[in-house]
């Protein structure tokens, strides 16, 4: 496609389907259950927007393709197939790019896995969350640990050769050994890739009436000291495994870090597309609306639209790219503008300067909200 | 007319219990003798301040003059004087009845007598006033008016048979106010030829004309050109204009003569020079003797004002200047605290006043204020014979030094039904009270009379008792003088630094309590760090209470999800937000919020 041989800029790929089965009680992400009939037409609408940027889309090498949620596998084999032709149609897709298609046990099919087998889907990120099914039960989920098994067994089968499992860890009951049990039960799957979040109780879900402050119920979550205990034989017990953790909660073996997820904190361009979706191109973001009856209309109108200033963009280096543990390449700009709160993070053991870059301390990491702030303009 | 008659003139105040319709009846009065219509008139025409509205009572004095045509067919001017309706404005209440000849008696049709409604009775009957009873809010389908007219005649005292039955909210029978007004409330007397004497009752401060003076004309006359002193302060000008009071307005006139109400300017500069209760006579042909009852209001509770952001500060003390322009009894001075930096000692007359006057810097000019625990004014008698008046507790000399100290005290007469009694005495118990009776009201009703030290019902006396009584109980004080008492300053230390802005006074009695309950709350106010930190309330060198705000060991954020970056960074800003918010004391941030937070410790 590229005629004049000007190298073509790269970009990410984030589509969103916001639907599930049924909301999980802590969840607090874009997503709503929705019927048969309202998924065709969202797959439709979803479409539309697809081909609209086709002019501009085949001047980009597309290296990455996320379908990410609410549920993306709620959708048949062939309305998934349909969206990722589009893309094909519309955009320049490099041979190798990362194509993930985001996934909840019991919703998975040996159909719609030949589907996305057949439209270069290589990547797999099943939301397991624990391997306990009570605890499964507590969060809402629509799947017992068995179920999983089957799921991560049939796409195994099918070929998928790059497997995310998503855990969670300071669930409401969960002990300590609970924990560990869902760690060593999932790592004798050898997936290639771990997700490992703490649940942070948002409000607005359900579990904030149960478990939010002053609710009645906090204290069935683990207290501080299991709750960084957990957090420690995460780290430790990955780490063994040969699990490198190249995110703050994010480990995979050698080879295996999720493209998609680095573009992020790398700030390369992407484009969201879908309900609600944000995206990053030529220094300005902004998000897709979040009203489902009007995008199913086609609407495609965009919201919280911001060109990055230059002090912007240097805040985000920093509080984006110290997410991953190699850190943040040093420029002359950075050390100029941060000298100060290098200076004093490092003096709390924070942070860490070596080999030209920045990255935080194991304790910088678990305070990291902390020290990132610290990286925002006052004012 | 240059000398109006005497005779076709009322001069009276309405006087309530918070929320039994003061100025409902106002508003109605003003409308139905036709000075505003009532599509112009916006809702309770006399709280012109937003505060006021807010809160439903009535702040500063106001006054307004209207025309009503009575059924015999005669004109009568009616000077209505609305009086401040809280027990910090005590004094000013007084100088306004004392400008009035009658006083109208509102009284809730179904709450009856409150222990509020019995001080302003009391404050009336003391001035010679006729009391006028009105029973309000019969449209309220609890409305007992038999019950209440029966109750005012047998705890007051007063006839009320034949009291006007209204609601002023519906208009229904505010007629009968009106004709009550001509027939029952009596016409001013004073001689307009006798040396000029006339109470100030309110001012209130124009950037164009300078004070207003809102006067009572006892005897003589005044105009224009008048040379006039002010007989306490000592203050002398020449009168630029006499008026009376339009709604919302000034009006001017020829002159005043005794019997009237009105306003006068002068070029006076500032309000200090016309102390309410001052009496204005003529320089060149003064009376002999001043209007009895002047005295200076003095500030009850002290409390430290300083600007959040620290480069506010002449901001503050701007803002400060022109309040007090208009309030004499706002007094502040400079002083600096280690914790909050530069502000000002600030005494009011009572925690309303303290209250109104915070919202008032931070709604009107924009101010942010970090205020620190109120106190009251302790007299601390050193071994050497001087005596301190102590209104900062930092300025507590060394304990060594200090013979004893003396607090304040009140003697207050609360007012509950009797179910309630039992808490009620537990309260007061708890607040160091000293019981000196009871008495019955009526077989549901009784009045528990207490002696309480002030610094105890300073900070949240109100509501507990409001709390306990389910809002039955209603509360009315008088300063009553000092006793000696034991008395100790607790400090807060904050990882070992003392902070300045959290040290107050306390009974020793109770100094282990409120040590503990300032460490609880202060460990739920000030965010973890990375060390941790210990917080220690202190008498002397003595540690009394000790918590621990452990060290921060994590702080992640969760799952960033399809690339939302700006949501993520609004989490951080909110963090970074909240540390700009912050006082660093040693390497310690604390909120602002934890040093008011303080001042609510018996949150139930």
């Amino acid at each position: 496609m590229c005629e004049n041989g000007k190298k073509q800029s790269e970009l990410e790929l984030y589509l969103h389907i916001p639907f599930c089965v049924k909301k999980c009680a802590y969840c607090d992400f874009l997503s709503v259950p929705a019927d048969k009939a309202v998924q065709l037409c969202y797959v439709e609408a979803l479409k539309g927007e697809i081909y609209q940027q086709k002019t501009l889309g085949l001047n980009r090498r597309v290296t990455s393709i996320f379908v990410g949620g609410g549920t993306p596998s709620i959708l048949d084999g062939g309305q998934m197939a349909q969206l990722l032709e589009a893309v094909h149609d519309s955009f320049h897709v490099e041979t190798d790019a990362e194509i993930t298609v985001e996934c909840n046990p019991g919703t998975l099919t040996a159909d719609k896995l030949s589907c996305y087998r057949r439209q270069g889907v290589n990547r797999l990120s099943i939301g397991l969350q624990s391997a306990d099914n009570e605890e499964l039960r507590l969060l809402g989920r629509i799947h017992t640990y068995e179920e999983f098994l089957q799921s991560y067994m049939l796409a195994r089968e099918m070929g998928f050769e790059n497997i995310n499992v998503d855990l969670m860890s300071a669930l409401p009951g969960q002990t300590k050994e609970s924990w560990q049990q869902t760690l060593r039960e999932v790592l004798s799957l050898k997936p290639e890739h771990i997700s490992a979040y703490s649940l942070i109780i948002e409000e607005g879900t359900p579990f904030y009436h149960r478990f939010g402050p002053g609710a009645g119920e906090e204290r069935l979550l683990p207290d501080e000291d299991t709750e960084r205990q957990m957090y420690y034989d995460t780290k430790d017990i990955l780490k063994a495994e040969g699990y490198e953790r190249y995110e703050i909660s994010n480990y995979a073996r050698q080879g295996f870090a999720c493209r998609h997820n680095l573009g992020y904190w790398e700030r390369r361009e992407y484009l969201g597309l879908g309900l609600g979706a944000s995206s990053l191109t030529e220094g300005v973001r902004y998000r897709n609306h979040k009203k489902l009856s009007a995008y199913l209309a086609g609407d495609y109108g965009h919201e919280d639209k911001h060109r990055l200033t230059r002090q912007e963009e240097l805040e985000e280096t920093m509080f984006l790219g110290l997410r991953k543990t190699e850190g943040v390449l040093l420029t002359e700009e950075l050390l100029k503008v941060y000298r100060g709160v290098f200076e004093r993070l490092e003096q709390q053991e924070l942070l860490i300067r070596e080999n030209g870059r920045v990255r935080l301390t194991e304790l910088g990491i678990d305070v990291s909200n902390y020290a990132l702030a610290e990286f925002l303009q006052s004012g | 007319m240059a000398s109006m008659d005497q005779s076709k003139i009322r001069n009276f105040c309405i006087i309530a219990h918070i929320d039994h319709g003061k100025s409902t009846l106002a508003d109605r009065i003003i409308e139905m003798t036709g000075l505003l219509t009532s599509r112009e008139m916006q809702a309770q025409v006399l709280d012109n301040m937003d505060l006021e509205r807010e809160r439903g009572i009535t702040i500063k004095a106001q006054t307004v003059r209207t025309v009503y045509k009575a059924k015999n067919g005669e004109e009568y001017i009616f000077n209505l004087i609305d009086t401040p309706g809280h027990v910090d404005f005590n004094y000013e209440v007084s100088r306004s009845l004392a400008a009035c000849d009658g006083a109208i008696l509102v009284v809730d049709a179904a709450q009856g007598i409150e222990a509020q409604t019995l001080a302003n009775v009391y404050l009336a009957l003391d001035h010679d006033l006729d009391v006028l009873p009105v029973i309000n809010k019969i449209d309220l389908p609890s409305a007992e008016p038999q019950r209440v007219i029966d109750e005012i005649e047998d705890v007051i005292g007063i006839e009320a048979q034949d009291s006007p039955q209204i609601s002023a909210k519906t208009g229904q029978n505010v007629g009968d106010v009106l004709e009550a007004i001509v027939e029952r409330i009596p016409a001013p007397a004073g001689d307009a030829q006798a040396p000029l004497k006339a109470l100030i009752f309110d001012s209130v401060y124009d950037s164009y004309k300078g004070v207003i003076v809102f006067c009572r004309i006892k005897e003589g006359t005044v105009k224009r050109g008048t040379p006039i002193r002010m007989m306490a302060t000592g203050a002398e000008a020449d009168v630029v204009e006499a008026g009376y009071f339009g709604a919302g307005q000034f009006i001017p006139c020829e002159e005043l003569s005794a019997g009237m109400v009105g306003y006068l300017t002068a070029s006076i500069k500032n309000v200090k020079d016309t102390r309410v209760g001052d009496t204005i006579t003529s320089r060149d042909n003064p009376c002999a003797e001043p209007l009895p009852g002047y005295k200076k209001v003095l500030p009850m509770v002290y409390c430290g004002m300083y600007p959040a952001d620290g480069a506010k500060y002449p901001d503050l003390r701007d803002a400060l200047e022109k309040l007090q322009l208009n309030d004499a009894s706002l007094q502040f001075e400079p002083e600096t605290s280690i914790a909050l930096g530069f502000g000002f000692r600030c005494g009011f007359l009572g925690l309303l006043h303290l209250e109104i006057i915070q919202e008032r810097l931070e709604r009107e000019y924009g101010l942010d204020l970090v205020t620190t625990a109120p106190g009251v004014i302790y007299k601390v008698h050193r071994t050497n014979g001087e005596v301190i008046e102590l209104t900062n507790p930092s300025n507590l000399p060394d304990p060594a030094e200090i013979e004893y100290m003396e607090e304040p005290m009140v003697s207050a007469e609360i007012m509950v039904t009797t179910e309630f009694i039992g808490s009620i005495m537990e309260l007061c118990q708890e607040r160091r009270g000293i019981y000196l009776g009871m008495e019955y009201m009526e077989e549901t009703r009784a009045l528990l009379k207490y002696d309480l030290p002030l610094n105890e019902i300073i900070y949240d006396f109100f509501d507990a008792l409001k709390s306990r009584s389910r809002g039955y109980a209603s509360f009315d004080y008088d300063m009553k003088g000092y006793v000696q008492a034991e008395l100790v300053k607790l400090d807060i230390l904050i990882n070992k630094e003392e902070v300045d802005a959290l040290s107050f006074i306390v009974h020793s009695s109770t100094a282990y309590e409120r040590g503990r309950k300032m460490c609880e709350k202060l460990k739920e106010e000030i965010p973890r760090h990375l060390f941790e930190i210990p917080i220690q309330a202190a008498v002397g060198s003595k540690i009394i209470a000790r918590e621990t705000v452990k060290a921060m060991r994590k702080d992640v954020l969760a799952k960033c999800y399809g690339g939302d970056i700006t949501r993520k960074k609004k989490l951080l800003e909110k963090q970074k937000e909240g540390k700009k918010r912050m006082r660093q004391i040693g390497n310690v941030e604390i909120p602002q919020k934890a040093f008011m937070s303080v001042l609510k410790l018996d949150d139930r």
